[in-house]
């Protein structure tokens, strides 16, 4: 290794064209192509289901909505298919999309914050507390709180994790993740407990529907809630790649290079909560977009934030999409939560990725 | 070596080489007095003093738990103000500059520290681990510029792994791992850089390699301070040594007035013999237990 630590002067290389470390192939095509997977996915998907509606159908009912019937001469639907595409389908299909999108890019925040390859946006308890909240109104029969008590349940579980990771000295990633684990334990108790004195038939079914997330009843009022949350919250955590780069090599690597540690993971980890209760309201809390999503990008395109974020964030979009459209399609025409399809695709491809040895764990 | 000349540079010790001063600040290079650092009712540092002059190397020695790598988190920076604090009256100054009073970046941009085997399990390559030295020198939420990919590449180039910056750092040798965390150093293009334990668990030749780009950054004016495990690589690769225990700076000095039997044996609890290198001519040191 006698030629490796020459003086620098004879080893500058001039022309900057060659210098920079090169790219992983294609990188570039990555983001816009998968914003049109993404709307492709969301013209298509809103086309199918239960009810016998045509794709042009379909189509001239949301052209006719968003203004551009009279500019392409199309007539308006009958009211009764119309409401069915643009009071049902979708609002579903978008909410799917903005709480994927979400999801994924607390998944990626989460992880880098924690350097915890299984860290979801659930970790601190954030799951755990929204499902006692809507447990509670649930089973009370107050259904229309249920997105407030939701929110209410993760922003408490939040305060109680930090506020114990907190108590015990710095936020580190350990203890955040074992304060988020003793509040989601003691939230599970609480949900359980409250299931098993009054849950009654009916309102069982509900309770289990959300507790393993659904986009089944969303709205267009739901699709201002995530999509807002996704686009303010989202949009800003995404844009802290470089920030999230310099954790690579844990907290003193990030320190040194000029990051305030504290204030950062601080002030991440609310937000991610924030976003994560917001969509929790809507959705309840569908598990694996924000622990599979984050890996599976990573392979395509390496651990750098800056593309990582925003591509995880539309590829947790379409696959929610998708996952949400087998839900209502498969077994039509019963529907099965969302969150089953995602665990039972993601379990799978979770084990494949362990399997293929790329260090997740 | 015999008895006589032994003796000699024990003199030259007391005289040449009082406590705490490696050199004489000259206004550039670093110049630390009165580091304390306290974590948990446990005084780690008391009242250290050191310098290291601009253009040399010099080595921070001292047994396990002296305090080498406490001391060098504190005047980086790095340590977690929960996880101790630094005493009264601390000073770090470097080329004229209170190290402890610039912002975090800017410190980042005149200080580079390379920490004892930082790892990670993400799927990051060599050339973009090195980018990240690269953060203090532009915007938090900007992206890496054509000047910060060319300086990226010339750090590695000038720790000679280029031909590793497409590599997963996970899948480098701990050599290799060093170099590259050695160019992410570089690449902060520090005036001064400390680095903990850069010889660890590296093999003989990796571990020339790592002195070697040391000396090498000397000699550009880079201040250089490493936290050293081994006296032998110290007696032959650095100017100027720091000598620690229980927190103390025991000896200060040139290589040959510290790395003496005198005060390696008290503190370390051997029996130390000093040899010349029959080709450098720079001491050679064997350990025995003492009786």
């Amino acid at each position: 290794m006698t030629t490796t630590a020459r003086p620098a002067a004879a080893t500058r290389t001039s022309e900057p064209a060659t210098t920079a470390p090169a790219r992983r192939r294609g990188a570039a095509w990555w983001l816009p192509a998968s914003v049109v997977v993404l709307v492709a996915t969301v013209l298509v998907t809103v086309t199918i289901g239960p009810a016998d509606l045509s794709v042009a159908d379909v189509w001239r009912s949301i052209a006719t909505h968003l203004g551009l019937g009279g500019a392409l001469g199309l007539a308006p639907l009958d009211a009764l298919p119309d409401g069915m595409v643009w009071e049902l389908r979708l609002p579903r299909v978008l909410t799917a999309a903005a709480v994927g999108a979400g999801l994924a890019v607390c998944g990626v925040v989460m992880q880098s914050l924690t350097r915890n390859p299984l860290a979801d946006p659930y970790l601190l308890g954030l799951s755990s507390g929204a499902s006692l909240g809507a447990v509670l109104v649930l089973v009370a029969g107050l259904t229309v709180l249920l997105p407030v008590a939701a929110f209410g349940g993760a922003v408490a579980a939040l305060a109680a994790a930090l506020a114990l990771a907190g108590a015990i000295g710095t936020i580190t990633p350990t203890r955040t993740v074992l304060a988020g684990l003793a509040v989601s334990q003691l939230a599970a108790a609480a949900t359980s407990f409250v299931i098993f004195w009054s849950a009654t038939g009916d309102s069982y079914r509900e309770i289990l529907s959300w507790l393993m997330g659904s986009v089944a009843g969303a709205t267009w009022t739901s699709v201002a809630i995530t999509g807002v949350a996704v686009l303010v919250l989202g949009t800003l955590l995404a844009s802290t790649g470089s920030i999230l780069d310099a954790f690579t090599f844990g907290d003193t690597a990030a320190a040194a290079l000029g990051v305030p540690v504290a204030r950062v993971r601080w002030l991440l980890l609310v937000g991610v909560a924030l976003l994560t209760g917001a969509l929790v309201s809507q959705s309840g809390s569908i598990g694996f977009v924000g622990l599979i999503l984050p890996h599976a990008v990573r392979l395509l395109t390496g651990a750098r934030h800056r593309l990582l974020l925003p591509l995880s964030a539309l590829c947790g979009a379409s696959f929610l999409v998708w996952a949400d459209t087998l839900a209502r399609t498969v077994f039509a025409p019963r529907e099965v939560p969302v969150g089953i399809v995602t665990a039972a695709i993601g379990a799978p491809v979770f084990a494949l990725l362990l399997w293929r040895g790329r260090r997740i764990a | 070596m015999t008895t006589e000349s032994r003796t000699e540079a024990r003199t030259e010790t007391r005289a040449a080489a009082p406590v705490g001063r490696a050199a004489p600040p000259d206004g550039d290079g670093l110049d630390a007095a009165r580091v304390s650092w306290s974590a948990a009712g446990r005084l780690i540092l008391d009242g250290v003093d050191v310098t290291a002059p601009a253009g040399a190397v010099t080595g921070l020695l001292g047994p396990n738990g002296s305090g080498k790598s406490t001391l060098l988190r504190a005047i980086a920076g790095v340590q977690a103000p929960s996880d101790g604090a630094t005493g009264p009256g601390a000073r770090v100054v470097f080329a004229g500059t209170d190290l402890l009073a610039l912002p975090r970046r800017r410190r980042a941009r005149t200080l580079a520290f390379v920490e004892q085997e930082a790892s990670t399990d993400l799927p990051v390559t060599a050339g973009d681990a090195v980018l990240l030295g690269r953060i203090p020198h532009r915007s938090l939420l900007a992206g890496d510029s054509a000047d910060d990919r060319a300086a990226a590449r010339r750090a590695l180039d000038d720790v000679g792994a280029a031909h590793l910056a497409d590599r997963e750092v996970t899948t480098l040798s701990g050599g290799e791992r060093q170099r590259v965390h050695m160019a992410r150093a570089l690449a902060q293009e520090p005036a001064l850089i400390l680095l903990d334990e850069p010889t660890n668990h590296l093999d003989i030749a990796a571990q020339l390699d790592a002195l070697r780009l040391l000396r090498d950054l000397a000699d550009r004016g880079v201040t250089v301070l490493a936290a050293l495990h081994d006296l032998q690589l110290a007696a032959q690769h650095c100017d100027h040594v720091v000598l620690l225990s229980g927190g103390r700076v025991v000896a200060a000095g040139d290589v040959r007035d510290v790395l003496v039997p005198d005060v390696l044996d008290p503190v370390y609890g051997v029996r130390t013999e000093v040899l010349t290198h029959p080709r450098t001519g720079r001491p050679v040191l064997t350990f025995t237990q003492p009786g």
